[in-house]
């Protein structure tokens, strides 16, 4: 990363040295007034007194609700991850297939997923299970959110499977059809396990979405971090310090995972498993616009990641 | 099936698609404006300037946008009295829950409109760096004339994607109450569960229309304006 920015400048002379640190001081100050206001303004409406974020000292506070909560997201996003990851890989094999009645119901379903706000896909469901009788109805608001977050990650691990494989060598393929493999074989035994190191980093930075998508549970009464964050808010009087304890905690977690998984994506490159190197952060992102962006964006010489 | 014309005659569906519309565009466009700046702060040579905006996106991008909305609305607005609206005006509440949603949208948008950015700075070859350096141009010459420009249309592609995930996200506006298409989906379902699949469908295929066509103009832009080399 800091090849890529010290590109757009030289190397600071003495003078330039004197402007950055002026303007380093100024943004630190600016920043300092900013940050003044805003606890200026939450000490004006008593948000800042030990009685608000007193009560997460407590036990109480953690073993009823933050505990909990934390366990209805993590149960929500793991469920979600173990069904989006079938989901995705069955989905994505079939996008590949070279049957044309596999592919093409894949490559709608895909799209129809993608293109659907998981929040209408959790309200469906939620209604759904609900006017039928499909679930225990304790269990409606965590189906629910399971249905809208599998629906719609799985098409993305799809999507992932995909461009996981398009990432690899053509000869790779080649070869293993060469030696007398057939189609399914060549996929199942060459292209696949290559595919998974290469997007390995892409699934665990998913995870991230995946649990701050659970969130959207609240909206459908799913017992998770942020309906207990306002529990507590209305127990305590404390709504401000709760919002902003849950938010922290969203925070730690995913960037946990990131770190994750650019640890793994640095493995993956040093360990050189798949034959294309891990999806690069473009291939991915790009995945929607699949051939035609990759195409467009070559490979620039400041294209490290 | 032949419920859709009673359904459309009953609720007033295209207003609500009209909402997210109006939702999506000028959260892009705050987004756009946040987005950009955080991008610059980013690649700019100060370390102070550069620290604060990869905070700001590690911050952002890592919560939820649910909670931001929510905290818009009960942490901005009814605990600190944050008023975007004229308190006379008797759309108050609605007007102000709107512009609540649009800033939390931006707010959270602009944190992958920065790193959509990022990656079209990194489609921009050293060269052109090197060469506006060399002919003697500072800082911010060389990323106003010859980086962003590039980094821009480098960005056409993933620019397009932040702008479908914010049409998606726009529904989340709902849990404040802005009457979008989420919002009217719920109250359909709960006033009509006998066309539970009709009404999913209905609004289902209103999303794909809004962004299969985005998907498709941006890709075409990015064909058309990405810098042949």
């Amino acid at each position: 990363m800091s090849s890529e920015v010290t590109v757009l400048f030289d190397a600071p002379g003495p003078r330039s040295r004197r402007l950055y640190r002026i303007m380093g001081l100024v943004s630190v100050v600016v920043l300092a007034v900013v940050i003044w206001f805003v606890l200026d303004k939450l000490n004006e409406k008593g948000q800042l007194t030990a009685a608000k974020w007193k009560p997460f000292l407590t036990g109480e506070i953690w073993t009823e609700y933050l505990i909990p909560g934390l366990i209805g997201t993590i149960t929500a996003a793991a469920i979600s991850v173990v069904l989006a990851l079938t989901l995705g890989g069955l989905l994505g094999v079939g996008r590949l297939s070279h049957a044309a009645w596999i592919r093409w119901p894949s490559n709608v379903l895909v799209e129809f997923f993608r293109a659907v706000p998981v929040l209408l896909m959790m309200l469906f469901a939620y209604k759904l299970y609900a006017e039928y009788d499909l679930v225990p109805s304790d269990r409606l608001a965590l189906a629910g959110v399971v249905t809208g977050l599998t629906l719609y990650n799985g098409a993305v691990v799809a999507e992932l499977v995909r461009s996981g494989v398009h990432s690899l060598p053509k000869g790779q393929s080649e070869a293993a059809l060469a030696v007398g493999l057939t189609q399914g074989q060549t996929m199942r035994s060459v292209l696949l396990p290559q595919a998974v190191t290469a997007m390995l980093p892409a699934i665990v930075s998913q995870l991230v979405v995946i649990l701050k998508d659970s969130a959207l549970g609240y909206i459908i009464t799913y017992e998770e971090l942020l309906r207990k964050a306002e529990q507590i808010g209305n127990y305590k009087a404390n709504l401000i310090p709760a919002f902003i304890v849950v938010a922290a905690i969203f925070i730690v977690i995913n960037s946990l995972l990131s770190i994750v998984a650019n640890k793994v994506e640095q493995r993956t490159r040093r360990r050189g498993h798949a034959a294309g190197g891990p999806l690069k952060p473009d291939q991915i992102d790009q995945a929607a616009v699949a051939a035609a962006a990759s195409m467009a964006a070559p490979a620039g010489p400041a294209h490290s990641s | 099936m032949d419920q859709i014309p009673d359904l459309l005659r009953d609720y007033d569906f295209f207003a609500a698609f009209r909402t997210t519309i109006y939702l999506t565009l000028l959260s892009a466009v705050g987004a756009l404006i946040i987005g950009t700046t955080v991008a610059i702060m980013r690649v700019s040579p100060v370390a102070t300037l550069r620290t604060i905006g990869a905070a700001y996106v590690t911050l952002v991008r890592n919560t939820p946008l649910t909670l931001l909305i929510v905290f818009c609305n009960l942490g901005l607005f009814i605990q600190l009295g944050v008023v975007l609206a004229d308190k006379n005006s008797n759309t108050f509440i609605t007007t102000n829950n709107f512009r609540l949603a649009v800033l939390g949208l931006s707010i959270y948008t602009a944190s992958f409109v920065a790193e959509a950015l990022r990656s079209g700075v990194n489609t921009v070859p050293v060269g052109q760096a090197e060469a506006a350096r060399a002919i003697g141009l500072p800082f911010v010459k060389t990323l106003t004339y010859i980086v962003l420009p590039q980094a821009f249309r480098g960005a056409i592609a993933p620019l397009g994607n932040v702008l479908i995930a914010l049409t998606k996200n726009s529904t989340v506006a709902s849990v404040i109450g802005v009457s979008e298409a989420s919002l009217l989906m719920k109250e359909m379902m709960d006033e009509r569960p006998d066309v539970l699949f009709v009404i999913f469908g209905m609004f289902a295929v209103g999303f794909v229309i809004l962004t299969l066509p985005t998907g498709m103009l941006f890709t075409a832009l990015s064909k058309r304006l990405v810098v042949k080399r």
